[in-house]
């Protein structure tokens, strides 16, 4: 039964070919420019930048839920004047990390920023988000594979979103 | 042109510490202008460094980073005099690579 196709497994290739091609092309256009832009990088978690709600977007993200642990150390004010610009930063003693991920609960859409870190890059970061109101502020960490969590609300009296 | 980024890098024992500002008006695409019209979203996608040939950290923000973002991370490997290869690229195709010597 093996051998009985003769010459057609060769045009069935091409055809294949053909086929995958005309796949690969539409696939592309959409996008625009963002498939270079992925493949250069590792990728950019694109629907999970989409969510609106922190569950959501973890999920997107993650894929699973995490635990709160008190090794995740964040580091943010517990008033800030100014939504615009809130200075944050997380800390952990937890070993193998390969992500720290910041979550504004209720922005309009509640990740904010996600770092990956390489061996021997400490798993630490600060920086500066805008938050909306005031809210809960959750820094994920994602360690050998786990996810651990910590919140902190910050007040916030004036809102980042302008005008 | 100057470079939209600004990088201070020192290193401390095996430690370098790696402080980054970038000029950049991360819009949301939330918020109007004064004429009524929402500015439309304009903000820093990926972020990354590079050391001896290594990407040490990588960036991905949202609308939600601060306008003229600072990041500060600090990673083990490197010694004064090597090099650091800070790029970004935004959502509207721009884009900008600066390189750092370790302090």
């Amino acid at each position: 039964m093996t051998t009985t196709t003769g010459p057609f497994p060769t045009r069935r290739l091409i055809l294949q070919g053909a086929a995958s091609v005309a796949l690969l092309g539409l696939g592309n256009l959409p996008f625009g420019i963002s498939p270079a832009l992925a493949a250069a990088n590792d990728k950019y978690p694109e629907e999970a930048f989409k969510q609106k709600n922190e569950a959501d977007a973890i999920k997107a993200l993650y894929g699973k839920t995490a635990e709160p642990s008190d090794k995740v150390k964040l580091d943010a004010p517990e008033i800030a004047e100014n939504g615009g610009v809130v200075p944050i930063a997380v800390a952990t003693t937890l070993d193998k990390v390969t992500s720290i991920s910041l979550f504004v609960a209720e922005n309009p859409n509640a990740l904010a920023a996600s770092y990956r870190f390489a061996d021997g890059t400490i798993p630490a970061v600060a920086n500066r988000l805008k938050m909306a109101k005031t809210t809960n502020v959750t820094a994920i960490v994602e360690a050998d594979g786990k996810l651990y969590s910590a919140t902190k609300e910050v007040k916030v009296t004036v809102g980042g979103c302008g005008g | 042109m100057a470079s939209s980024i600004r990088v201070r890098a020192t290193a401390n024992g095996d430690i370098t510490e790696v402080q980054t500002l970038i000029q950049h008006p991360m819009d949301t695409g939330l918020v109007k202008d004064s004429k009524g019209e929402l500015i439309p979203a304009h903000f820093i996608r990926e972020l990354k460094f590079e050391c001896n040939g290594k990407d040490v950290f990588v960036a991905n923000w949202g609308t939600a980073v601060s306008k003229d973002p600072y990041v500060k991370f600090s990673f083990k490997g490197a010694k004064k005099g090597d090099e650091i290869k800070i790029s970004w690229t935004d959502n509207k195709g721009g884009s900008d690579t600066t390189t750092a010597k370790i302090a």
